[in-house]
C-alpha cells in the first residue's frame, strides 16, 4: 500500500495545476475544467486521510462535494451557453459589460 | 338624556366624515346639505333634551360629568375624553347647535351651485364638532383640542375660495395670529398644572376638580400669571387688542362662515373660557383690570373703525370685534353672567345681521351679474333703496340692528345695559369704573351710529344701481330667509330671559331668569366676593335708572346722527371728509394698525426667517449633508478602479488571499 505522502503529493500537484490553469487560461470552459480539477484534488486528499485514519467522515464529505460540483457544472455551463448566444465568445476577457 | 351627551359632538363629526369622504361621489347638493344640516339638528335635539333634564334638577345639583374613556394617562397626569354638563356648557351647546343649524340651513341656499359644495359642508360640520368639543369638554386639554380644531376649520373656511390670493392670505393670517394666542393658552395650562401639582400635589386639569380646589390659589402672584396667559389665548381666539386684526380679514370667507364662525360661535370661545375659569380670575384683581381695560379699549377702538368702512361685511366684522370687547369688559368687572348673556344675545342678532348681509350680497351679485358689471356687490356705495325689493331681509335686518343698537325692548338692550351697569357699579376697579363705563357708553353710541349708517346706506334712499340691475334684484329663496326670521325673533325675545332687577321689580316681580340659571356656575366667585367684603358703593335705584336712560339716549343720539347724515343731508359726510381728510384716511385705513404690525413684527420676523433660510439652512445644514455625500463620493471614485472587470484579476486576488490566510495560519 502506498504511503499517505504519495497521495498528498499527487493531490498538491493536481491542485497547483488547477490553480495555474484558472489564473492563466482565458477560455471559460478550460477555466471551468481547472476548477473541477482543484475540487477533485481536494477530494483525493479527503479520501486519503479517511483511509489513513480509518474514519468514514471524509468519504461522506466527498459525496457532498461531488454533488455540489455536479450542480455547479450544470449552472456554469448554462451561463456559458447564454453568454455565447449573446457575444459569440466564451473568452472571460469579454465578460465586462458591468464595467464603468 | 344626560347619558347621550357624547352624541352632541359625534353627530357633526359623522356628517363631516361622510361628506368629506363620499361628498364628491354623492354630488347631489340636497343630499349633502341634508346630511350636514341633519347631523347638527340631531345634536340640537340632544342638547335640548339635556337642557330640559338640567332644568328639572334643583340649582345646586345642576352638573353632570360623563367620561367616555381615559385618553392619556402618564404618571400623575390624566386626561379623559369626558363631557361636562352644567348651565354654562349647556347654554353654549344650545347656542352652537341652534344657531349652527340655522346657518347650515342657510348655507344650502347660499352656496347653491358653488364648486366644492361638499368640501364646504365637510369643513362646516368639522367646525361644529370642534366647537362642541370645546364647550362640552370636562378638562382643559379636551378644550384645547376643540380650541385648535376651530382654529383649523376657521383657516380652511376663510381660505375656501383659495384661488383668490387675498382669501389665502387672510386664512394664513388668522391661523398664525391664533397660534400666538394658543401659545398663551398652553403656557397658562402648563403653569397651572405645574404649580398646583408641585405645591399641593394635586395633579388635575379637570374643571370641576380645579374649581373645588379654587381656594388653594393665592390672590395675585401665580394666579395673575396663569390668568394673563389664558387671557392671551382668549385675545387671539376672540379677536381682542392686540390680536384682533385677523377677524376683519376673515371676511374673505363665504358669508355664512362669517356668521357662524366669526360672529356667533368661535370668537366667543375666549369669553366662554374665562367664564369657565371665573374662580381663578376673581382672585386676581390685576388680571381682571387687564381684561376689563382691553375689553373696553377694543370695544371703543373697533367701533371707531366701523364708522368709516364701506364694505358691508367689514362694518359687521368691526362691530363683532367691538361687541366681543363688551363681553370681555363684563368678564373684567366680574360680571361673568352678564358677559355670557351678551354672548348669547349677540349670537342671535349678529348671526341675523351677517346672514342678512349675505342675503343682500347674494341678491346684489345676481343683479350685477345680469348687467355684466364688475362693481363690488359688497360695497354699500353701490346699494341703496333695497327696502322695497327685499322686504323680509330688510325687516329682519332692521330688528337685529335695533337689537345691537340697544333700544329698549330688544335683546341687545338688556345684555348691554347690564354690562354697562356692572362696569359702573362693580367693586373691583374703584376709580377706573367711570372710565370703563365711559368707554362702553361711547362705544354704544358709535355702534348705534355705524349700524344705522349701514341700514340707511343699504336699504333706504334711492338706489345707486342702474335701473336694469335694480329691476333684477329679488328677495332670496325661503331656505335663506327662514333662518333670518327665526334669528330676528330670537333677537327680540332672547333678552327677556335676563330682565334687569330694577325693571323687573318696578314692573312687579319679573324674575331675572338668567341670573338664577347661571348662579351655580359662578357660585364660587359670588361667595368669594362676599367674603372678601368688597362691596361697591351702594348705588341707588335712581342711579341705575339714570344710567339706563343715559345709554338709551346715547344710542338714540347715534341713530339720529346717522339719520341726519345719511338720509336728511346725504352730502354732509362728503363735506366732513373734505374738512378732516387726515382723520378720515386714518379711520378708513383702520388706524394703520396692520401697517404698524407689518413694520414692527411681521417684516422683522420675515427678515429673520429669510436669514435662517439662506444663512443657516442653505449654508450650514445643507452644507453638512452635501459635504458628507461628497466625501463618500470621492472615496468611492478612487476605490472604483479596483474593480477592473477582468476575471483573472479577481481570481488572482482570491488566490493570493487564500495563500495569505493559509500562510498566516501556518506561521502564527
Amino acid at each position: 500500500m502506498l504511503a499517505l505522502e504519495n497521495y498528498l503529493i499527487l493531490s498538491a500537484i493536481l491542485f497547483s495545476i488547477g490553480t495555474i490553469g484558472v489564473l492563466t487560461r482565458r477560455n471559460a470552459i478550460v477555466i471551468f475544467m481547472c476548477i473541477e480539477m482543484m475540487l477533485n484534488a481536494v477530494n483525493l486528499t479527503l479520501v486519503a486521510f479517511s483511509r489513513y485514519l480509518g474514519n468514514i467522515d471524509g468519504q461522506i464529505f466527498v459525496f457532498f462535494i461531488m454533488t455540489v460540483a455536479a450542480a455547479e457544472a450544470a449552472v456554469g455551463l448554462a451561463l456559458m451557453i447564454a453568454f455565447y448566444k449573446n457575444r459569440e465568445s466564451i473568452d472571460v476577457e469579454d465578460i465586462n459589460v458591468m464595467k464603468l | 338624556m344626560f347619558d347621550l351627551v357624547w352624541l352632541i359632538p359625534l353627530c357633526p363629526l359623522i356628517g363631516s366624515v361622510i361628506n368629506g369622504l363620499f361628498g364628491k361621489k354623492i354630488k347631489n347638493e340636497k343630499v349633502i346639505g341634508a346630511i350636514a344640516a341633519g347631523s347638527v339638528f340631531c345634536s340640537f335635539i340632544v342638547a335640548c333634551g339635556c337642557l330640559m333634564q338640567l332644568l328639572s334638577l334643583p340649582g345646586e345639583e345642576r352638573h353632570f360629568e360623563k367620561t367616555i374613556f381615559t385618553w392619556i394617562q402618564s404618571g400623575n397626569f390624566k386626561a379623559d375624553i369626558g363631557f361636562l354638563l352644567d348651565p354654562l356648557s349647556c347654554l353654549m351647546l344650545m347656542v352652537v347647535t341652534g344657531v349652527g343649524f340655522l346657518i347650515h340651513l342657510y348655507s344650502i341656499g347660499y352656496m347653491h351651485g358653488e364648486e366644492g359644495f361638499y368640501r364646504y359642508f365637510c369643513y362646516l360640520n368639522l367646525f361644529t364638532f370642534s366647537m362642541l368639543c370645546l364647550v362640552s369638554g370636562n378638562n382643559l386639554l379636551l378644550m384645547f383640542v376643540g380650541w385648535e380644531g376651530v382654529g383649523l376649520c376657521s383657516y380652511l373656511l376663510i381660505g375656501y375660495y383659495f384661488h383668490k390670493k387675498s382669501a389665502g392670505d387672510a386664512g394664513k393670517k388668522a391661523f398664525v395670529m391664533n397660534r400666538v394666542g394658543d401659545f398663551g393658552f398652553l403656557l397658562g395650562l402648563f403653569a397651572m398644572f405645574w404649580w398646583l401639582g408641585g405645591n399641593h400635589n394635586i395633579w388635575t386639569i379637570n374643571f370641576r376638580e380645579l374649581a373645588s380646589h379654587a381656594e388653594l390659589f393665592p390672590v395675585g402672584g401665580i394666579t395673575t400669571v396663569i390668568c394673563l396667559c389664558f387671557f392671551l389665548g382668549a385675545t387671539g381666539k376672540s379677536a381682542q387688542i392686540p390680536l384682533y386684526t385677523w377677524l376683519p380679514d376673515a371676511m374673505e370667507g363665504p358669508t355664512p362662515v362669517s356668521a357662524l364662525i366669526h360672529a356667533a360661535t368661535m370668537v366667543t370661545a375666549g369669553v366662554y373660557m374665562i367664564a369657565r375659569m371665573n374662580f381663578m380670575y376673581i382672585k386676581s384683581p390685576t388680571a381682571l383690570l387687564v381684561v376689563a381695560c382691553i375689553g373696553a379699549a377694543t370695544a371703543l377702538f373697533a367701533a371707531t373703525i366701523g364708522t368709516a368702512q364701506n364694505d358691508i361685511k367689514r362694518v359687521l366684522a368691526y362691530s363683532t370685534v367691538s361687541q366681543l370687547g363688551y363681553m370681555f369688559l363684563a368678564m373684567g368687572v366680574g360680571a361673568f353672567g352678564a358677559g355670557v348673556f351678551h354672548l348669547m344675545t349677540h349670537a342671535f342678532f349678529k348671526a341675523c345681521l351677517f346672514l342678512g348681509s349675505g342675503s343682500v350680497i347674494h341678491a346684489m351679485h345676481h343683479a350685477l351679474h345680469h348687467e355684466h358689471s364688475d362693481a363690488d356687490p359688497q360695497d354699500m356705495r353701490n346699494m341703496g333703496g333695497l327696502r322695497t325689493k327685499m322686504p323680509i331681509t330688510f325687516w329682519t335686518f332692521l330688528i337685529a340692528t335695533i337689537a345691537i343698537a340697544g333700544i329698549p325692548g330688544f335683546a341687545g338692550f338688556f345684555s348691554k345695559d347690564e354690562i354697562l351697569w356692572q362696569a359702573f357699579s362693580n367693586p373691583h376697579h374703584g376709580g377706573a369704573n367711570l372710565l370703563l363705563w365711559g368707554a362702553g357708553a361711547v362705544a354704544a353710541g358709535l355702534t348705534a351710529f355705524y349700524m344705522f349708517r349701514l341700514v340707511f346706506m343699504t336699504f333706504f334712499g334711492t338706489t345707486r344701481l342702474s335701473d336694469k340691475a335694480f329691476s333684477h334684484l329679488h328677495e332670496s329663496p325661503f331656505v335663506i330667509v327662514f333662518p333670518l326670521m327665526v334669528l330676528a325673533l330670537l333677537s327680540i325675545v332672547g333678552g327677556y330671559l335676563g330682565v334687569p332687577k330694577v325693571i323687573g321689580e318696578t314692573l312687579g316681580g319679573i324674575p331675572n331668569l338668567w341670573e338664577q340659571y347661571m348662579e351655580p356656575v359662578f357660585a364660587y366667585s359670588t361667595e368669594y366676593m362676599k367674603h372678601a367684603g368688597a362691596h361697591g358703593e351702594a348705588h341707588s335705584m335712581a342711579m341705575e335708572w339714570g344710567l339706563m336712560g343715559v345709554s338709551v339716549l346715547i344710542a338714540c343720539g347715534g341713530i339720529a346722527l346717522a339719520y341726519a347724515l345719511y338720509i336728511v343731508a346725504p352730502k354732509a359726510p362728503e363735506k366732513f371728509v373734505a374738512t378732516f381728510p387726515a382723520l378720515h384716511r386714518a379711520v378708513y385705513n383702520k388706524w394703520y394698525v396692520d401697517e404698524i404690525y407689518d413694520f414692527m413684527i411681521v417684516n422683522p420676523c420675515k427678515a429673520f426667517g429669510d436669514f435662517l433660510w439662506k444663512g443657516f439652512d442653505v449654508v450650514v445644514v445643507d452644507g453638512i449633508v452635501n459635504g458628507v455625500a461628497s466625501v463618500v463620493k470621492g472615496f468611492s471614485g478612487v476605490l472604483r478602479h479596483v474593480q477592473t472587470g477582468l476575471v483573472h484579476n479577481y481570481a488572482f486576488s482570491m488566490a493570493v488571499g487564500a495563500v495569505v490566510i493559509v500562510g498566516a495560519y501556518l506561521f502564527s
